[in-house]
């Protein structure tokens, strides 16, 4: 079926653009937290996009390429949470232009250690 | 023994099982059977991860509007992220907000913790008990009530009904 080879052709072509945008959004932003932001979001639209589009060209694989959705979907937020969070933890600095930083503000109050051990 | 916890398990495995075999003959689908019964009664005698799900109609009712409710989210968020990397201004406004979830369920709390990472322009950097610490990249409230308003609760309806 030709059409729906151009289907799958154009939403991975999306997806790739997606993953464009996110690697462009990794050279213009200002501190590493901004960074992970359109890391995380723009990597998992591009890739769930991509295997989107492969379920059209190859309607025989659809079963793994959703497993293949799924893991991305959990993995993804998962990694971006713990490489932030132990940045935060080990000292890499804000930019200048960030607004309100609660955390530091509970950890200077003691409601939150400064050092988690459970990581 | 947990009925709960294995049955859930067994869903999920035989589920799995199918979706990467892609086909429906009796060898594979007695063998899933089979292999999907064991592993959870090995593995899965003690664990507590789906203790706090409820199996109720209403509950799978809102875990699929949840997924619906996901993904429109998952594309505000990036073309959102797009708008802002695209523009050559960068209008950017970033913070760190505090805010409040009312979830006690573990599974629950994991779940919101990856869906505001996924959705527009913010992820959890931390979480201490009741408290997420959240990342936003264009903040508009500094407020933890308020903040907890914007963030938290498109979500949080959902969880509530289906972990409790």
């Amino acid at each position: 079926m030709e059409i729906l080879k151009i289907i799958g052709a154009v939403i991975t072509l999306m997806g790739s653009i997606a993953l464009f945008l996110g690697a462009l959004g990794l050279v213009r932003m200002p501190d590493l937290y901004n960074r992970i932001q359109t890391g995380t979001k723009a990597s998992t639209f591009g890739t769930v996009l991509t295997l989107l589009g492969l379920i059209f060209i190859f309607p025989g694989w659809v079963g793994k390429l959703f497993i293949l959705m799924l893991f991305v979907g959990i993995s993804n937020p998962v990694s971006s949470h713990v490489l932030a969070r132990n940045a935060y933890r080990y000292g890499v600095p804000l930019s200048d232009k960030t607004t309100v930083d609660r955390l530091a503000e509970d950890i200077e109050n003691k409601e939150v250690e400064p050092v988690n051990n459970a990581l | 023994m947990n009925v709960k916890n294995i049955g859930i398990s067994f869903v999920i495995l035989f589920g799995f099982w199918l979706l990467l075999n892609g086909t429906f003959t009796t060898p594979i689908i007695v063998t899933g059977l089979i292999v999907s019964l064991i592993i959870p009664m090995f593995f899965c005698a003690r664990c507590d991860v789906f203790a706090d799900m409820r199996l109720t109609p209403k509950a799978f009712l809102y875990t699929f509007i949840y997924l619906f409710v996901f993904a429109f989210e998952l594309v505000k968020a990036n073309l959102d992220v797009t708008r802002r990397v695209i523009s050559p201004k960068l209008p950017i406004n970033p913070g760190i907000v505090k805010v409040k979830t009312k979830l006690k369920s573990k599974m629950a709390r994991m779940i919101l913790a990856n869906s505001i990472t996924l959705t527009p322009g913010t992820f959890t950097l931390a979480i201490e008990k009741k408290y997420l610490y959240i990342h936003w990249i264009d903040v508009q409230d500094k407020d933890v009530e308020a903040a907890t308003k914007e963030i938290v609760q498109k979500f949080e309806k959902y969880l509530e009904v289906i972990y409790g």
